[in-house]
């Protein structure tokens, strides 16, 4: 059984723990040699440290001995992407910049897994500094779709989506600032949740684009992501912009949502572009929400197609004063033989970036700089304004919105070669972010070529309960999360 | 809004202290270019009266009160840097 | 030609907080180097800001205390610039909306004469706002050592209006500034260890002429007469640039105290764009009433107008107000001795003179002196009573000073009373210096009131000095008008 046990959830693993059917040492073992067996083929892991793992486990295990089991994520690995600190451990971002930096400290995020009695499992690889859809814009591997080794994971948090597909992880945490938990989620058939802005703490995730990131949990249900989203969300005092609100027991929240729901279903979001699989499939789950007695009410998010726009002049400007502090002074990569202070921050930046970041931190200083203010990042707020006013008008009318995650399935390595072609990846995705609101990504299929198909469902703020008991009614009723990919 | 024709790659490379190849910035210019013109159609849009975003879910007065917590042993605190002495970092010669 | 300078000054004062602006590592200066760090302080991957209450306090105390206006809501903004000491190569700052606007600092001239109070005017503040102060960078012959201690403390940046022409103008400005700082416990604004730092614009123009000249900016005027000498110097230097047919470059330049030079600083920004933009990581801030008035009420008195009410109420002479209304406990001393003893300008006197000079040869503190207002306005009394002479009061000062005893008992002690024990006694000392001088008997009795001194001489020399003149007095003339 336990040549299994790295496909199982957390709910099934949680009970064999709790019955002393398996200990967590034996858990954390299958998934340490299920990693070592196909990681070399899938790459989702920047590294993992066997011996920290293990020694979690064995005080989950002592904890249970002693009767004092920390509820369902106790004892169970979870995995990092690698913009998540942990104290002790690597913090790379995927990049050159921080190829040899270890974390003195804890994310918030970090803490509150370990308080719950998780094992804290994994660097898992990403687009570098969170900046990519398809994980090839990492410094030191490309992550492979485990559906199709030759194809994405999609990202930026393709280590987190890949490894959990693939039986490396029993779930794992990535972060989405412009759709990178939701569209790798889609392209590797796993759930992805991005939760309200402000729901879980950002102190300890690397930044990328600060009024935009979130993180969130990757999991191989609906039940399974409630129950590790109830482990990270919550005010946290080091994160100003975390919000307070009461955390229900979003597990405990499914069973007392039935539905039905009133869903909405933007036009914008079918439009051109989209795959005509990627379109029957969520065709398909609008028809089985229908036979579930939901109301299905087109609406109109009028501004989406200047999502995209409206993201990389926010992200990117963000992103060129965050990243200003990679610069070979107190950390990371410094170029050698310097010969003054300029030629150390020219040199360390330019060695230490890939060409995404360096273009994105061009792109985003560019629209800063003196006489383009006004026309670039004033103007982008404002229409952010009104994409987020687009959604909460649409809610006066409906629970939810259903949309495609991603345009197309996942796309073979190296398809992408312009990064405009890239961005457009997002752009069902985006909007989400820009908005602040919860986003999340469920299997709802197969491609002919057996390439798995999400289903993105946006919720209304702070509302993740609903958002979860929408997504759950659509995972019971059809059997996608039960397949695994046969490497 | 102004069209990508004037993004001055040098200029701004030298604000974001990057050092670029002649074939970097060739590149850049022109990816960052039809970047810069599909963000164009937001010229497109009337904003007038509209307030920016800056936070999606602002709330005032987020702060905490003043009271010393320990930090990072300077051994910590400096495990990391590229060089060290006298347990300072290391930087060239600033000539100011 | 004539000319007329015209000079701004940008000061920036270090708040006095336990922990710093957006982190709560602990301030400090002097510590061992990078021991008041933390992971916000080094900008480590991942890290996020949070506002200093007491920091938004300070600020807005000093705020009301110069008569600014408060902004409602202010917000944080990034300024963009790459430099060593400045660990996320942004500061935290204000931009666009600073939390004070407008305001002014009140400043006293220099007088006709050393006792006669200057014209006073008010220097226009254009903003007040608040930011995070960066690292220190300690130079050597070939390398740069950065010490973080510093980065990331409390700092308030001050910007007047270019209204000040003289040197002399920014002395009184940044004298009446710190005063004020310290007064309302904002900062100890130590120069010396950098906890106030002034840079000042400086440009002239011919008088008459409206329009501003091309300013310099003066930087490192590292102490208070630094920055007079180094904007005199500066004023001379662009007048003679003037005059002898050049212009004037816009620059920043470094002056020397030690040298009395300045030199030009060229290698700093390689591009000016600090490309502001709103903080992402920090919500803003609203200044509601009640806030505001719970601040009001602990602002203390300014300086000058305590300086008025010392004139009006105490009829203290001015040069003794500008003594002690610059020292806040010093002037909290003089009004509680004055109350007191009931004789403001007696007890402002044996402070101003004696009390301080001692302190100063002792190298004591005032908050540590024996001689507290108690015992001031009681040596004050004595002495208004006739119980000691003022030769004695000066002994029993000194014994006071050692030893913090009170006056009565060291006069008792020391045997420094005036006034013989034995009122008998005194009686007969004066029926003997009547009895001895029939002459000046007579011409009292003629009316000559005068004459009485006459007998007190003897009376004092049989009393060896120690009789109570007032006592004396009264005695001779109840005998004499009983003769
Ligand atoms: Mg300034
Ligand atoms: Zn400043």
């Amino acid at each position: 059984m336990s040549a299994e046990l790295h496909f199982k959830p957390i709910t099934e693993l949680s009970g064999l723990l709790a019955a002393r059917k398996i200990s967590s040492v034996e858990l954390t073992r299958a998934i340490v040699a299920r990693t070592r067996s196909i990681d070399d083929r899938v790459k989702a892991f920047n590294s993992f440290d066997e011996g920290d793992a293990l020694a979690q486990a064995e005080a989950s295990d002592h904890r249970r001995a002693a009767g004092q089991a920390r509820g369902a994520l106790d004892g169970i690995p979870v995995g990092l992407k690698d913009v998540i600190a942990v104290a002790g451990q690597p913090l790379t971002a995927s990049s050159r910049m921080l190829a040899n930096f270890v974390s003195p400290y804890d994310a918030t995020v970090t803490q509150r897994l370990k308080q719950a009695g998780a094992v804290v499992w994994g660097r898992l690889n990403l687009d570098e500094f969170a900046m990519g859809s398809s994980t090839e814009n990492s410094a030191f591997k490309a992550t492979c779709n485990p559906w199709d080794l030759t194809r994405v994971p999609g990202g930026s948090s393709g280590g987190s989506a890949a490894s959990l597909a693939a039986g490396e992880a029993i779930a794992t945490l990535g972060s989405d600032t412009g759709g990178s938990i939701r569209q790798p989620a889609a392209l590797c058939g796993v759930v992805g949740l991005k939760p309200t802005y402000g729901l879980v703490s950002r102190y300890g995730l690397i930044a990328f684009a600060s009024s935009l990131d979130q993180i969130g949990p990757f999991a191989r249900t609906v039940e399974d992501a409630a129950i590790v989203l109830g482990g990270i969300a919550g005010h946290d005092p080091l994160d100003s912009t975390s919000f307070q609100t009461q955390i229900p027991d979003y597990r405990a929240e499914l069973a007392k949502r039935p539905g039905p729901w009133r869903l909405g279903i933007p036009k914008e979001y079918f439009g051109e572009g989209l795959d005509p699989e990627v379109a029957a499939a969520v065709e398909k789950a609008i028809a089985f929400y229908r036979s579930r007695g939901c109301a299905i009410k087109e609406v109109s998010l009028p501004h989406t197609e200047y999502g995209v726009g409206v993201y990389y002049i926010i992200a990117t400007a963000e992103c060129s004063s965050n990243l200003a502090r990679y610069d070979g002074v107190r950390y990371g990569h410094r170029a050698k033989g310097a010969a003054d202070m300029a030629d150390l921050y020219f040199r360390s930046r330019a060695e230490g970036f890939g060409a995404e970041v360096k273009r994105r931190i061009i792109l985003g200083t560019y629209v800063l700089s003196s006489g383009y203010y006004d026309a670039f990042y004033l103007r982008a707020q404002k229409v952010r304004t009104l994409i987020r006013q687009d959604f909460l008008n649409a809610y006066r009318e409906v629970d939810a919105i259903l949309t495609p995650t991603s345009p197309t399935p996942a796309f073979k390595q190296g398809a992408k070669s312009d990064p405009l072609a890239m961005y457009l990846c997002d752009v069902y995705t985006i909007g989400v972010n820009l908005a602040g609101l919860p986003g999340l990504s469920v299997p709802c299929g197969f491609s002919s070529g057996g390439l798995p198909i999400g289903l993105q469902l946006i919720g209304q703020p702070f509302k993740e309960a609903e958002l979860l008991a929408i997504a759950h009614a659509y995972e019971r009723g059809h059997d996608w999360h039960t397949r695994h990919p046969n490497l | 809004m102004s069209s990508s024709t004037d993004l001055n790659i040098d200029h701004v490379a030298n604000l974001a202290r990057l050092a670029l190849t002649p074939e970097e910035k060739e590149r850049f210019a022109r990816q960052l270019g039809e970047v810069l013109h599909h963000i164009e159609q937001l010229r497109k849009v009337d904003v007038s009266g509209v307030e920016p975003t800056a936070h999606a879910f602002p709330v005032y007065n987020v702060w905490s009160e003043d009271v010393a917590r320990p930090g990072l042993p300077v051994d910590e605190a400096l495990r990391n840097a590229p060089a060290q002495r006298d347990h300072m970092v290391v930087v060239p010669k600033v000539v100011e | 030609m004539k000319y007329e300078a015209v000079i701004g000054l940008e000061v920036h004062v270090q708040i006095k907080t336990a922990s710093k602006m957006f982190t709560r590592v602990a301030t400090g200066y002097g510590q061992e180097p990078n021991t008041l760090t933390d992971p916000v302080v080094l900008a480590l991957p991942g890290v996020l800001p949070v506002m200093n209450k007491a920091a938004l306090d300070a600020v807005i105390k000093a705020g009301l205390m110069l008569g600014c206006e408060l902004a409602r809501v202010c917000k944080w903004d990034r300024k963009n610039y790459f430099y060593p000491d400045s660990p996320k190569n942004y500061q935290i700052s204000q931009y666009d909306q600073p939390i004070c606007l407008g305001g002014g600092v009140e400043i006293e001239l220099p007088g006709a004469a050393r006792n006669v109070m200057g014209e006073h005017r008010k220097v226009p503040l254009t903003r007040i706002h608040l930011e995070e102060d960066v690292g220190k960078l300690n130079h050597f012959a070939g390398d740069s050592l950065v010490d973080y201690n510093r980065a990331g403390t409390p700092l308030m940046e001050i910007v007047s209006e270019p209204a000040m022409h003289a040197a002399e103008e920014a002395f009184a400005y940044l004298t009446s500034l710190r005063a004020t700082m310290i007064y309302g416990g904002i900062s100890d604004c130590d120069m010396e260890k950098g906890q106030l730092r002034c840079d000042a614009n400086i440009s002239i123009r011919p008088v008459g002429e409206t329009k501003l000249g091309t300013k310099v900016e003066l930087k490192n005027l590292n102490s208070i007469s630094f920055v007079r000498d180094g904007i005199a110097h500066e004023i001379r230097r662009q007048i003679a640039v003037l005059e002898s047919g050049g212009t004037i470059v816009q620059e920043t330049r470094d002056y020397d105290g030690q040298t009395g030079a300045s030199q030009s600083l060229r290698s700093k920004e390689m591009a000016h764009d600090y490309r502001y933009f709103p903080d992402p990581d920090l919500m803003p801030v609203k200044v509601d009433d009640a806030w505001r008035n719970r601040l009001k009420a602990e602002c203390p008195e300014l300086p000058f107008d305590k300086q008025r009410r010392f004139l009006a109420d105490y009829q203290v002479p001015y040069t003794i107000t500008s003594v002690l209304v610059w020292d806040r406990a010093l002037s909290d001393y003089f009004e509680e001795a004055a109350k007191l003893s009931g004789r403001p300008q007696a007890a402002a006197n044996w402070i101003v003179n004696d009390l301080l000079r001692e302190l100063g040869q002792a190298g004591v503190a005032l908050a540590a002196s024996r001689v507290r207002p108690a015992h001031i306005a009681a040596l004050v009394q004595l002495i208004e009573a006739g119980t000691v002479l003022n030769s004695a009061a000066r002994e029993i000062f000194t014994e006071m000073f050692a030893t913090g005893g009170m006056p009565e008992a060291i006069a008792e002690k020391k045997g420094l009373k005036a006034a013989p024990t034995d009122a008998g006694e005194l009686e007969q000392w004066c029926r003997d210096a009547i009895a001895a001088n029939a002459k000046a008997l007579a011409e009292f009795k003629a009316g000559k009131d005068s004459a009485i001194n006459a007998f007190k001489g003897p009376v004092m020399k049989a009393a060896k000095g120690k009789a109570n003149p007032k006592l004396v007095d009264e005695t001779l003339r109840r005998l004499l008008a009983a003769l």
